[in-house]
């Protein structure tokens, strides 16, 4: 039984985190793509136009493996994690159709107009065909983590004579705190990866001295917009997320902290390896009553250790949360610096001759990715080990009459297929890049 | 209210099969109907901007019957696990064949593409026929209200049913012929010079196919599942939907036979909708009958609390009046047919 769980939690981990790589992308570079089109427009500047075709070639390719991935995330629900979905279907399933009738159709129908339709629609026609496909892509973003906020913040039900999880109220499903302020944080976390991947592109036009008038349109708009939701990444929505999981999930605090034991006036660990046999925290570099002031916003408030609480409420992966927790910050750090150090150079006219910077924004390129990946561990190992936050344990979850062998089957189809989809990803986009902005005649 | 949600998802589930129909069938015979690159390149643009908002019916209805009958969910997802897997791998390599092909060109990648897009739209259309005769059939489902089946056992209609046996293999070779009948007429009114004349012909045949198999299946159906006679003599009004589907099939003919292309795809469609509301009228109240029937899933034993129930139609109602207005702007610049055009990049 016990490896069952661990193969069905793999399976959703897996295809999920993989699947998780495309919308990312896609949700933050349509938000640029409107911002293209919508200088295109103001401007008449034909450049526009093309730098917007050129991304919404990359937009289009990333898109499609974002569908076909993300497919079977909704079917795992059913496939993999049956007694969950039976207790919880009621509830959850409502924001999952919705995305389906609200958002999916929306952005089907309007991303073939936007990808093909440009000639039809005219100039006009076409920026709204832009826009409704960032509509219903920031909406499907909504929605997922409308669901996944209900299960770390459940509110909005009832609990039937049966054990089933009844609907009580649509608008406390729909409008969740929790939701608003996870939302806001994915949504930045998305918009950086594609002002990263922009300003990446740009800057390796720059230093290869290609289409460098493209260059430094990518790179500016990356620049501006990633500095803007890098700031927005720690302060307000991060600060936020940390007080919500201070308020209502402290276990899962205390493990992404390393904290094991409470304390008064507690130090914030930057680096160390939690060693859970022992319960403590190996070559530690903290600032002292740091995590204190983070959390209440008192130097000397007392924080809450592992120790405060029944080993059967504490996260099962202590470690992987510790790290991936720190992972994301390490790397929110690492974008504020680079980003607001890049809007310095670009405010002294000064970015698009200095190599060196060009060559730090073409190399972080890939890490959004990763802090985006390791922010979603951390939340998904933080409200471990419940799959609905205090209300159904994971354990309970699964399908109960799907094997080992069958899981295992599906786990290393998912991971040969997925290999492939990588490689054609990277083989495609690599031709884009090489094809370049300009317009073949 | 739950036998109104019954009807809805069924209504989902029917409009993925007539608009996602047509571009399986089209994938299956788009060797038969294109020979060269170019021709089949008029295959995929006649697909090429619907297919994946077709796709997006199977998601919705995923997801409203997740909401509306979430023990229906949870067991038969659950149960047809591998079908299901192997549907979604399919799924899969059929999307990026479409997207893809055209991205890169060349006697090795086009091809290749081509042929991952019919094998997997042929695979498809079986397995969901497949799926739906294991609907028809019934299922293990045991006391808990789960139940597993693997892929085959003994091929026969005993206790231990696989997902493929006789019965259900025979209701997925006829949902194939009757997708590629759809995808031909779809391909004949969509496609212009020697490949819409080639899938007319195409059509024509695959139509005896279609009409031997219907009477095959439907014969061996009422042996199978007792309740679609009940039905049909407790309510004599369910006898609209079987004329219904011989009704699309006559026309079918009819048109084919004028050219009246449209009107031809309408038939079809009227076809395979008459089809699917027979079962679906026909294992009701039923949602998912096992084999043993005290433990059969029913729409009151499967939904979900009234509450949600209630609060689901009003943004249900709201968003498919959004989705039609979507899909008619997209169909109708859309509209007429396809020549061999080169796309987005001139290639």
């Amino acid at each position: 039984m016990e490896d069952v769980l661990l193969l069905d939690r793999l399976h959703f981990a897996f295809t999920v985190t993989f699947h998780y790589i495309f919308p990312q992308l896609t949700m933050g570079l349509t938000l640029l793509l409107v911002y293209l089109k919508t200088k295109a427009l103001r401007t008449g500047d034909e450049h526009f136009n093309n730098a917007a075709r050129f991304w919404a070639h990359i937009f289009g390719i990333t898109f499609v493996l974002g569908v076909v991935t993300g497919i079977p995330m909704e079917f795992q629900f059913g496939t993999n994690w049956a007694a969950f979905s039976k207790s919880a279907g009621g509830v959850i399933g409502q924001t999952l159709a919705m995305e389906g009738v609200f958002s999916f159709f929306l952005e089907s129908a309007f991303l073939g107009l936007f990808l093909f339709g440009e000639k039809k629609l005219g100039p006009i026609g076409h920026w709204w065909a832009g826009f409704l496909v960032w509509l219903g892509s920031w909406l499907s973003g909504y929605l997922i983590v409308a669901t996944n906020g209900w299960m770390q913040y459940p509110t909005g039900y009832s609990v039937g004579p049966n054990g089933e999880i009844l609907l009580s109220s649509f608008w406390k499903l729909l409008l969740n705190r929790w939701t608003a302020w996870q939302y806001a944080h994915t949504m930045t976390g998305a918009v950086q990866t594609g002002c990263f991947a922009m300003a990446a592109v740009g800057a390796f036009y720059l230093l290869a001295r290609n289409y460098q008038n493209y260059g430094r349109t990518f790179v500016k708009t990356g620049v501006i917009v990633g500095t803007i939701a890098a700031l927005l990444q720690l302060y307000p929505t991060g600060d936020m997320q940390g007080r919500l999981i201070t308020q209502h999930q402290p276990p899962t605090l205390a493990a992404m902290e390393g904290l094991f034991k409470e304390e008064r006036g507690a130090p914030l660990a930057i680096l160390g390896q939690p060693d859970v046999r022992n319960q403590r925290l190996d070559n530690p570099l903290v600032i002292p009553n740091m995590l204190s002031f983070l959390t209440y916003r008192s130097w000397s408030a007392n924080v809450k250790g592992l120790d405060s609480f029944p080993h059967d409420q504490w996260p099962d992966q202590i470690e992987m949360l510790y790290y991936s927790y720190h992972l994301m910050v390490g790397l929110g750090t690492i974008f504020i610096a680079v980003m607001c150090l890049a809007a310095w150079y670009l405010s002294r006219d000064r970015l698009y001759e200095s190599r060196w910077m060009l060559w730090v924004l073409m190399l972080s390129g890939p890490l959004p990715f990763i802090a985006n990946t390791a922010g979603w561990i951390t939340a998904e190992l933080g409200r471990q080990p419940w799959v609905i936050y205090q209300l159904m344990r994971t354990s309970t979850g699964i399908s109960p009459h799907v094997s080992e062998g069958n899981v295992l089957f599906t786990l290393i189809g998912f991971m040969g297929m997925y290999t492939l989809l990588s490689i054609l990803f990277l083989f495609l986009i690599y031709r884009e890049i090489d094809h370049g902005p300009e317009p073949t005649q | 209210m739950g036998t109104l949600w019954y009807w809805l998802v069924a209504f989902m589930i029917t409009t993925y099969v007539l608009l996602d129909g047509f571009d399986l069938g089209a994938g299956t015979i788009q060797f038969l109907v294109a020979k060269t690159s170019e021709e089949r390149r008029q295959v995929i643009a006649s697909i090429g901007p619907v297919w994946d908002g077709n796709e997006v019916w199977l998601i919705a209805a995923g997801g409203t019957l997740y909401f509306a009958f979430p023990s229906l969910y949870a067991s038969a997802f659950s149960g047809f696990y591998l079908p299901l897997m192997i549907v979604l791998w399919l799924l899969i390599l059929r999307g990026i064949s479409i997207e893809l092909r055209n991205h890169v060109g060349g006697d090795v990648w086009e091809p290749m593409w081509d042929f991952l897009f019919c094998a997997s739209s042929l695979l498809l259309a079986v397995f969901y026929g497949a799926a739906l005769g294991n609907v028809v059939r019934g299922v293990p489902l045991d006391a808990s209200g789960y139940f597993f089946e693997p892929l085959w056992t003994n091929w026969r209609l005993g206790e231990e049913t696989g997902i493929l046996d006789w019965y259900t293999v025979l209701v997925g070779v006829c949902a194939l012929a009757a997708l590629v009948m759809h995808g031909a007429i779809w391909l004949q009114m969509k496609t212009a010079g020697i490949v819409s004349e080639r899938a007319g012909r195409a059509a024509k045949r695959a139509w005896w196919g279609v009409v031997s198999l219907t009477v095959i299946v439907t014969l061996v159906t009422f042996g199978v599942q007792p309740q679609i006679r009940m039905n049909l003599s407790a309510r004599p009004w369910g006898f609209l939907f079987p004329v219904l589907a011989i009704g699309g099939l006559a026309g079918v003919r009819w048109n084919l036979t004028r050219k009246n292309e449209a009107k031809t795809f309408a038939a079809s469609c009227a076809y395979l909708a008459g089809m699917l509301i027979c079962v679906v009228f026909g294992v009701y109240p039923m949602v998912l009958p096992a084999r043993d029937s005290v433990h059969s899933l029913t729409v009151a034993n499967a939904k979900a609390g009234e509450y949600g129930l209630k609060i689901g139609l009003v943004w249900w109602a709201i968003g498919i009046i959004l989705v039609l207005l979507y899909l008619s702007i997209v169909y109708r610049s859309f509209a007429g047919k396809v020549a061999g055009e080169p796309d987005s990049r001139g290639q």
